[in-house]
């Protein structure tokens, strides 16, 4: 705990592409408080670019990236037996413990907070219960989890009791949680999140995002006010596709006429916004 | 030269981790080898070969423990690695007696442990795990923060040794166990295994098929006694 809680910032200095020619970007410095989404399309090398991170690279993956925490290289932090700095939700992470959903976050608590362990938990499981649909039931097996569940707990757990300086996930919008309350969540911890992500909503929330192609950093973009407001329009949309799919879900038919009026209600007519 | 023996259940990664190294070793000039000890099945040793290039051997152990069959073969091996020119020779075990141990003094002791085999397998393995140098969880990549450092303490409440999670697929913090091994001292001298074999010699090894213990001598057990001793 010592150690890790004083990381006030990672850089990622820039290796070579997919061809082997030197990144656009030549690095990118992250700090603490810090919401970042990685960006680009399908084999643009975003995965490579968080386990680069995981990894701490050191000249030494394909991408032949360097990380440097407080502006020192990693390797000082990555030590045998103390507890590595950075959480990874890959999008094939799971719970595969059969324990009782409490039991094992106490278990967990126990081991990382021993001297808050029930505080920890209760903090974990309303983190998580303001991201699913359905709350978290304490005494079922967490393999029971829904896929949603699953994911939200996944994420509180390493924010709250693991207290990860730096947390990174890999597509997490496939998984169906409140994104927007996620983003607004994870804006009130000082932290640095990573966001690997094709989703619109999450890039616009977070505040600056790496564009990936052919496995090298391109450039980065500050989120400004102008697409902030854009955000809100574009919440709008994906709630409209959200609701067109519980829609679907239930059983029940989705008409143009349907989709006229829906779209109406949120100030938009012919498809367009007068 | 320097030995790695590298332990652990099957499918726990050991060969993904070895090739990962041996890459790395490569990759820094130094010539390896590796000897691949399984009960019945292994191919390792030609996909290896095909992979880096490098002299590789296996041997089939049949009735004997792996364990066992190590400590006998290891003398030969060490003389035809040497012969080949290695300056590092990984020995894969598959490591399924879990009373014994196949590490040697000198030798670097790696156990592979799956993250994904259930957070108490730690306090399962004995030997494999307590004697070991280096712990390797794979499969990192496929478990919860939560369950990653729940088996990270149980295999520090088990071990003394140095524990490197690792996604083997990608090589993940891999290196360190390169440059371990790369620093380790060369074998040499009298060889020694590190733990004491178990107790006894057992009459189903060789070959009594009765059920129960009055069929049965040597070490012993009821199913609620301690162990005790019948016989000469
Ligand atoms: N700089 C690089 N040098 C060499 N190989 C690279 C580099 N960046 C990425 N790769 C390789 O390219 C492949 C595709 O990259 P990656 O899986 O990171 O893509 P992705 O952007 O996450 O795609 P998706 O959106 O489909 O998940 C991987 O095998 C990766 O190891
Ligand atoms: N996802 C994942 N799979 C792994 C990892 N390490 C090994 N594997 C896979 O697990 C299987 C067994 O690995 P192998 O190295 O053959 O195990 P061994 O029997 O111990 O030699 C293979 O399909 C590997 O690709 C890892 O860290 N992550
Ligand atoms: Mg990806
Ligand atoms: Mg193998
Ligand atoms: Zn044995």
């Amino acid at each position: 705990m010592q150690k890790e809680s004083n990381i006030e910032s990672i850089a990622v200095i820039g290796g070579r592409g997919r061809d082997g020619a030197p990144e656009p970007l030549a690095s990118i410095e992250l700090k603490m408080g810090d919401v970042v989404s990685i960006v680009g399309p399908t084999g643009s090398g975003k995965t490579a670019f968080i386990n680069d991170i995981e990894l701490l690279a050191d000249a030494n993956t394909p991408s032949r990236r360097r990380v440097l925490i407080n502006g020192r290289p990693a390797s000082d932090f990555s030590g045998s037996n103390s507890k590595h700095p950075i959480a990874l939700i890959t999008q094939h992470t799971n719970f595969l413990s059969d324990l009782p959903v409490h039991r094992f976050l106490r278990m967990h608590a126990d081991i990382r907070q021993s001297d808050k362990g029930e505080s920890v938990v209760q903090e974990t499981l309303d983190f998580a219960n303001q991201l699913t649909g359905e709350p978290i039931i304490e005494t079922i097996g967490m393999t029971e989890l829904s896929g949603g569940q699953t994911r939200a707990l996944l994420l509180a757990d390493a924010v709250v009791i693991g207290n990860s300086p730096i947390i990174l996930l890999d597509e997490i919008e496939n998984a169906g949680i409140h994104r927007t309350k996620a983003l607004e969540l994870l804006h009130g911890f000082q932290k640095i999140f990573v966001f690997v992500t094709h989703d619109p909503r999450i890039a616009l929330l977070s505040d600056r995002r790496v564009v990936m192609k052919n496995g090298a950093m391109q450039k980065v973009i500050c989120v400004e006010a102008d697409e902030r407001r854009a955000a809100q329009e574009i919440k709008k949309l994906d709630d409209l596709i959200l609701e067109l799919r519980a829609i679907i879900r239930n059983g029940d038919r989705v008409g143009a006429a349907l989709l006229e009026e829906r779209l109406h209600a949120i100030g938009y007519q012919n498809g367009v916004k007068p | 030269m320097k030995v790695a023996i590298v332990a652990g259940p099957p499918t726990s990664g050991k060969t993904t981790v070895i090739r990962q190294v041996i890459r790395r070793l490569k990759e820094s000039g130094t010539r390896t080898a590796y000897l691949k000890i399984d009960v019945q099945y292994a191919d390792e040793d030609e996909t290896i070969r095909a992979e880096f290039g490098i002299p590789t051997k296996k041997v089939y152990s049949g009735d004997l423990c792996p364990d066992h069959c190590n400590v006998i073969v290891l003398g030969d091996a060490l003389e035809w690695a040497q012969k080949a020119g290695a300056e590092v020779l990984f020995v894969e075990t598959a490591g399924l007696c879990l009373r014994c141990s196949p590490y040697i003094n000198n030798a670097v002791g790696i156990v592979v442990l799956e993250a994904t085999s259930g957070m108490n397998l730690p306090r399962k393995i004995g030997p494999m795990l307590s004697l070991a140098d280096i712990a390797v969880v794979t499969k990192i990549d496929l478990i919860s923060q939560a369950e990653r450092e729940v088996f990270r303490a149980n295999i520090m409440a088990a071990a003394k040794a140095d524990i490197v999670e690792t996604d083997a697929l990608h090589g993940i913090n891999t290196d360190r166990i390169a440059r371990w091994v790369a620093q380790s001292a060369d074998v040499g001298g009298e060889l020694l295994l590190r733990g004491s074999p178990p107790v006894g010699t057992c009459t189903i090894c060789v070959g009594k098929k009765e059920i129960g213990k009055e069929a049965h001598f040597g070490v012993l057990r009821t199913l609620d006694s301690d162990l005790f001793y019948r016989g000469e």
